[in-house]
């Protein structure tokens, strides 16, 4: 049975409002100047920031490889746990993100500023004070506290679906923890760990708030830069679609190069 | 030459706080096919999750050839298990899931490739290499799952209800596929099942479990002829279970009637269970008959006719190959060798 093609329609006017006419403005802005004709000088205006371009992705890496390397095992030790446990598990991870992004972020600044908490309790103990904010560590810091979970949700779901008889079965045929985990865990989640990579590294890449409230002005990041074009003194939405629409075609082409990667890992493991 | 691979003693499991494994003792003959057999939640599996490392004992000892093995991960065994879901690797193709074992012992290429072939030839897959799994029927995923096992080649097979998804003319087959594997590979195979034929079929040696504890162990025969109480008789064919009461040795009353018999041993005027098979109650003419009673039901089994019949009290099921009209009045004849006498079990 097949539902007629009108139901579509919705959806379809949706996906014109809110995504094509957008990117076409974006792609439309990038590629003409004030008086509206057509350039590639927005385009090449970009080199001037290539280091911060070039910054953004270093830092979203490092922060979507450590949220990885958190979220992995604690994904699997979630969904080896009793089914009371595992719903326990999953909602205190939740908590964090039903308070306001900003509200988190701002808790860090108190956390981590020279008189901040932090350092007041290491001060107890005659330690400090030491530089926690306004570095590119704490940055990264930002970026792994506020999209962790988005790397723990989708591993988490497939790695409940990994029967408990499948692990048996490979611990039976002589894997140790190690075998275990490359042979048998690491190739099934594959599907989790793309999906979270993308999920942490495409808001890192382009977050702006996190560097500014943690960076403390020296770590700007390709966000920033594009947020100032748009609202900044320096207004110029023909260079900030530009840099928009560069970064997102560097973001789908780093994505679609480790999706390329994923599935040969399934063939090779 | 016998020589016992596995002992098991005193073995105690609890979880929650609660006794699943009473104090089991056993041991499993080298080359021997042993049989588990109970009724569902009895404790087969966890028994054998004991023995594959994956269950923990509150107490009691598990030796390999005499040495404890109780703390050794399960890698470190040398059993391997036929999982009741099969537990194929999803994400292999059926020759990377039987070459899984080989290849964590890193042996060469060629003799992974050898030996891999010589058991898709065992279980008669040769040509599904490449094949995934999800292409496979459920008996063909349980030949995969045993050839992964066997190409370990494990002193001992162990395997959870491996035919139970199975339908019953596959099962039949893969019943004298098993038993052949078991003799030519001569590896003890441990095998749960609660299906009573397909244990009395197999084995050389059936363990009778309920409730967490070892109701009787003994060959086939032992355990047909002389089940050592009424619930193993009843488990293990059809039994009719009468309450009787031993008034000396070789004399039992039951039904409201004295009957000579074979037991003795027993208390005077002690209550027993009498247990009577259904194949030896000889149907007679009415006046020939030391029983008598009203058929009340036949059904044609095959072979031969199941009838139900009422007499003094009790329904009796009698097995013969003539069948009677149901209403019509019957005697019933039982031989002494036929009446066996149990001490009632405690729990009743
Ligand atoms: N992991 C477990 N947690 C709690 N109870 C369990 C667990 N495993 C088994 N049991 C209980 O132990 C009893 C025996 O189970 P099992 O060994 O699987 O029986 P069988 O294989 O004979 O059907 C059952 O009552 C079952 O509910
Ligand atoms: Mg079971």
């Amino acid at each position: 049975m097949k539902a007629p093609k009108s139901l579509a329609i919705p959806y379809a006017v949706w996906v014109l409002i809110f995504t094509v006419v957008p990117l076409g403005l974006v792609v439309g802005f990038a590629m003409t100047d004030q008086d509206g004709s057509l350039t590639l000088e927005n385009i090449f205006a970009m080199s001037e920031y290539m280091s911060v371009l070039f910054r953004s992705i270093l830092f979203a890496i490092i922060a979507t490889v450590i949220c990885l390397l958190i979220a992995f095992p604690a994904s699997y030790i979630i969904s080896r746990a009793s089914a009371i446990n595992q719903s326990t598990l999953v909602v205190l991870l939740m908590v964090p993100m039903w308070i306001n992004f900003l509200l988190r972020t701002y808790a860090w600044m108190t956390l981590l500023e020279q008189n901040g908490l932090i350092n007041r309790l290491l001060g107890l103990i005659g330690l400090g004070p030491y530089n926690l904010i306004n570095n590119s560590g704490a940055v990264i810091l930002g970026m792994v506290y506020n999209y962790l979970p988005f790397m723990i949700l989708p591993l988490y779901s497939v790695m409940v679906k990994i029967d408990q008889s499948i692990i048996e079965a490979a611990q039976d045929l002589g894997s140790n923890k190690l075998r275990l985990v490359r042979k048998v865990i690491l190739p099934l989640s594959m599907p989790g760990i793309s999906t979270g990579v993308i999920a942490v590294f495409v808001p890192s890449v382009s977050t702006f708030i996190i560097s500014r409230m943690l960076g403390g002005g020296t770590n700007d990041l390709i966000g920033d830069i594009i947020e100032m074009q748009f609202s900044g003194n320096s207004y110029n939405p023909h260079l900030g679609s530009a840099m928009a629409l560069v970064l997102m075609i560097i973001v789908l082409f780093m994505m679609s190069l480790f999706n390329q990667f994923g599935s040969e890992e399934d063939v090779i493991l | 030459m016998e020589n016992t691979i596995i002992s098991l003693r005193n073995a105690v499991v609890e979880y929650d706080g609660e006794q699943i494994l009473k104090n089991i003792s056993l041991d499993i003959i080298d080359k021997q096919f042993v049989t588990l057999l109970g009724p569902s939640g009895c404790g087969k599996t966890t028994t054998l999750r004991i023995i594959g490392g994956f269950a923990e004992m509150a107490s009691g000892e598990l030796l390999f050839n005499g040495v404890s093995i109780k703390n050794l991960p399960p890698h470190k065994r040398q059993v391997n298990t036929v999982f009741q879901k099969y537990a194929l690797f999803p994400h292999l193709n059926i020759y990377e899931n039987i070459a899984f074992g080989l290849r964590i012992q890193k042996l060469p290429e060629d003799e992974i490739r050898e030996r891999v072939g010589e058991m898709l030839e065992l279980v008669n897959m040769r040509g599904y290499e490449k094949r995934s799994i999800h292409s496979l029927s459920g008996g063909q995923q349980q030949r995969i799952a045993i050839a992964r096992a066997l190409v370990n080649r494990p002193k001992v097979l162990l395997l959870d209800e491996p035919l139970g998804a199975l339908d019953l003319k596959l099962r039949k087959d893969m019943q004298i596929e098993l038993k052949r594997m078991q003799q030519d590979l001569e590896i003890t195979f441990i095998y749960v099942t609660h299906d009573q034929e397909e244990a009395l079929t197999m084995s050389d040696t059936v363990v009778v479990m309920r409730d967490g504890m070892i109701q009787q162990i003994g060959t086939p025969q032992d355990i047909y002829n002389e089940p050592i109480n009424a619930f193993v008789a009843d488990f293990i064919g059809e039994s009719n279970i009468i309450d009787g009461i031993m008034r000396r040795d070789f004399l039992v009353e039951f039904a409201g009637k004295e009957f000579v018999c074979v037991d003795k041993g027993f208390g005077k005027d002690e209550l027993v269970d009498v247990v009577i098979r259904p194949e030896d109650i000889k149907v007679v003419p009415q006046q020939e008959g030391a029983i008598v009673g009203v058929v009340q039901d036949v059904i044609f089994k095959g072979v031969h006719y199941e009838m139900t019949v009422d007499a003094l009290g009790y329904n009796w099921i009698i097995h013969s190959t003539r069948s009677e009209e149901p209403g019509s009045i019957i005697g019933m004849n039982v031989t002494p060798e036929d009446i066996h006498i149990m001490h009632k079990s405690e729990d009743e």
